[in-house]
């Protein structure tokens, strides 16, 4: 099976980042501070949820538009020359 | 005892991410229709998925359990594992050896053994990759098991079952692909999960100059791991106090680290284990399959931040503290929960989940890894060769999948032998040492010796294993008891006593290393030549064209690549001298 058929790899680590980063920012927001005296007082999951999501968004933007260039390729008339997210 | 409560948060995060992984292979399912697919990924995937792949097949036990565990017993000096060891041995592989492994067509290292020297040298490989390979994924699973056992409580034999099923599913489905886009996943996991402990912990100890300070005093305590008094830098300076072993925590003086952990186990390791030459080898172009090990190498430098510096930090706390690291049966300090007890430490519910979801992907990572390697050695090089050659594609793939599942198999009985060691870094070197430290002789007079005859070869690595082996029954380091740890052959009159384990194998490793190139020398000048210079042309150096790269931008150049990589790792010695 050649490349341009396959899944972007960036599409499920985006989803995964950008779906756990939510999670954590919302838990970070909801919970009790108290439980933040062993990250130092800092609320770890907030600012780090925070990172997480903006990683995965990023992804997930770069899959989206490696898939858009394949597709335009494609119409160009490169037939087969797609390469679906191949960063080469 | 250290004991981790898990939040129902920490549960949800753990099971998205088995749901992610599972999900690849399930998106991957159509991906592998024929034999080379399933092993090879079809040689379709781009550098930066090979490299980041690459650099994560090699993330197993060892890499994160064992390094930070290394970092607590030896301090800073483990960051020769990366920047002696790892990083000159990735730029040896991509610039000089990638154009052999990739442009020969061999499907496995092996394989590259047999069309350079003969069919009882590929053998021999092959049959000891094997074993290795289930090993080693036994080993990273009873690990795993044992892990969650002691800190959440959960049931040995549920988590052998549960990460055993979960890596065979997603590799039967999507094969090598399905490995490698999993092991991008999970480096990314690895680095995030991580990342927020060193940073907690850096900023408790008060920054690095903070734990520059209180190493000093771990250092200059007879109470410290080593159990002698050292000057202040030992645990923070990494080249400073290696004139003689006595001066620091891991006995072994500069010449020994350099030989035998720099040149000979390292080389062996990155430049002959079918492995991480796997990834490489399922890239696009050949210029890819050579930027692979130095896309790798870029996290590779970096990594000691994140997998040593907890280790010291927690040994820095554990000195202050006294009970910080919990002990083990014996009522020695289990270096082994150095990254639990970090983790117990500084992080709060959620990130916790994060954590432990890391510490698990790598686990699966490495374990993946060696199945992956394993199904095709096997498949290719013992049961294509020996046992039923000539079949169609389809046989192949198909025995591809059974072979995945006895693997795993053969790893779960691995598990339940692996469980009497300390420290399961030392044990691995010592497997390595035996199977590739001599390996590396053999390469280097394959590639660059086109006189190199196949009996040479093979009666090379067998000497050098066997040396292995020898130096290791008539050794013992100081204070072990006679048997896995050496001594063997000679009941307690050993002929030397190392003041640590890790200099007995990486000694081990360079007597294991001379036999085999000095053997294979004689041998091959007594013997006939088996191969042609036509036969060898592409497989050894000299009879070899040069690559062109002309059309590539000098960052795509592996050349290029390469000097910027070995500068830095330069850098890094040097800051950290």
């Amino acid at each position: 099976m050649s490349a341009e058929m396959r899944m972007d790899v960036r599409l499920p680590i985006g989803g995964m980042f950008t779906f756990i980063g939510g999670l954590l920012v919302i838990y970070g927001l909801v919970s009790d501070k108290a439980v933040y005296h062993r990250s130092l007082n800092i609320n770890i999951n907030l600012w780090w949820g925070l990172v997480m999501l903006v990683f995965g968004v990023l992804m997930l933007a770069l899959a989206r538009k490696a898939t858009q260039e394949a597709r335009k390729l494609a119409q160009s008339g490169g037939k087969g020359l797609a390469t679906g997210g191949a960063n080469k | 005892m250290l004991e981790i409560h898990l939040g129902t948060i920490d549960y949800a995060l753990l099971v998205i991410y088995f749901a992610v992984v599972l999900g690849i292979g399930y998106m991957l399912r159509h991906s592998t229709r024929t034999s080379t697919d399933f092993f090879l990924s079809g040689r379709s995937i781009p550098a930066w998925i090979t490299g980041l792949a690459f650099i994560s097949a090699n993330l197993g036990a060892q890499e994160v359990i064992g390094m930070a565990a290394s970092g607590a017993k030896y301090g800073i000096m483990t960051s020769h594992f990366y920047w002696v060891g790892a990083i000159p041995a990735m730029v040896f592989v991509a610039i000089f050896m990638m154009p052999f492994y990739y442009g020969s067509k061999a499907r496995s290292v092996p394989e590259y053994l047999k069309l350079r020297f003969d069919e009882k040298t590929r053998a021999f490989n092959a049959v000891s990759f094997a074993v290795m390979t289930v090993f080693s994924s036994g080993i990273s699973m009873h690990v795993l098991a044992k892990l969650l056992e002691q800190i959440l409580g959960f049931n040995y034999h549920m988590c052998i079952v549960v990460s055993a099923a979960i890596v065979l599913a997603y590799i039967i489905l999507g094969g090598l692909t399905s490995a490698i886009y999993n092991e991008v996943l999970q480096f990314f996991l690895i680095v995030f999960g991580f990342l927020p402990l060193v940073f907690l912990g850096l900023k408790s100890v008060g920054g690095w100059d903070g734990l520059v300070a209180k190493l000093g005093a771990v250092a200059t305590s007879p109470t410290n791991p080593a159990g002698r008094v050292f000057e202040s830098g030992a645990w923070t300076q990494s080249w400073a106090h290696m004139n003689s072993p006595s001066a620091n925590p891991m006995g072994v003086e500069w010449f020994g680290m350099v030989m035998g952990l720099g040149f000979v186990l390292s080389f062996g390791y990155w430049c002959t284990d079918f492995l991480v030459v796997q990834r490489a080898m399922a890239a696009d172009s050949m210029a890819a399959a050579r930027r692979t090990p130095l896309i790798a190498a870029v996290p590779k430098m970096i990594f000691p931040a994140l997998v040593i510096l907890p280790g010291m930090i927690a040994i820095a706390l554990h000195h202050e503290v006294g009970n910080f690291l919990p002990k083990d049966a014996s009522g020695a300090i289990d270096y082994n929960m150095t990254v639990p007890a970090m983790l117990a430490k500084f992080f709060p519910p959620g990130i916790l989940g994060i954590g432990i979801t890391a510490l698990m992907a790598s686990f699966m990572s490495g374990m993946a890894g060696n199945v992956t390697a394993f199904n095709t050695v096997w498949t290719y090089d013992l049961y294509q060769s020996y046992i039923r050659p000539g079949q169609p594609d389809q046989h192949y793939l198909r025995m591809g999948h059974i072979i995945t599942v006895v693997g795993i198999l053969i790893s779960v009985a691995c598990a339940y032998v692996a469980r009497s060691f300390n420290n399961i870094m030392d044990m691995l070197q010592l497997v390595f040492g035996f199977v590739n430290a001599p390996l590396f002789a053999t390469f280097l007079l394959g590639m660059f010796w086109r006189r190199a005859t196949g009996h040479g070869a093979f009666f090379g690595l067998l000497s050098g294993t066997l040396a292995a082996a020898l130096h290791h029954g008539l050794t013992l380091p100081a204070g072990a008891t006679i048997g896995i740890k050496g001594g063997w052959l000679v009941g307690g009159h050993v002929l030397h006593t190392y003041p640590v384990d890790m200099a007995q194998n990486f000694w081990m490793a360079i007597y294991a290393w001379t036999t085999c190139f000095v053997v294979t020398i004689v041998v091959s000048l007594a013997t006939q030549r088996n191969k042609s210079d036509d036969d060898l042309r592409g497989l050894v150096y000299s009879l070899t064209p040069r690559i062109k790269e002309e059309g590539l931008a000098w960052y795509q150049r592996p050349a290029a690549l390469a000097i910027v990589v070995l500068v830095a790792a330069v850098i890094l010695n040097i800051i950290f001298w």
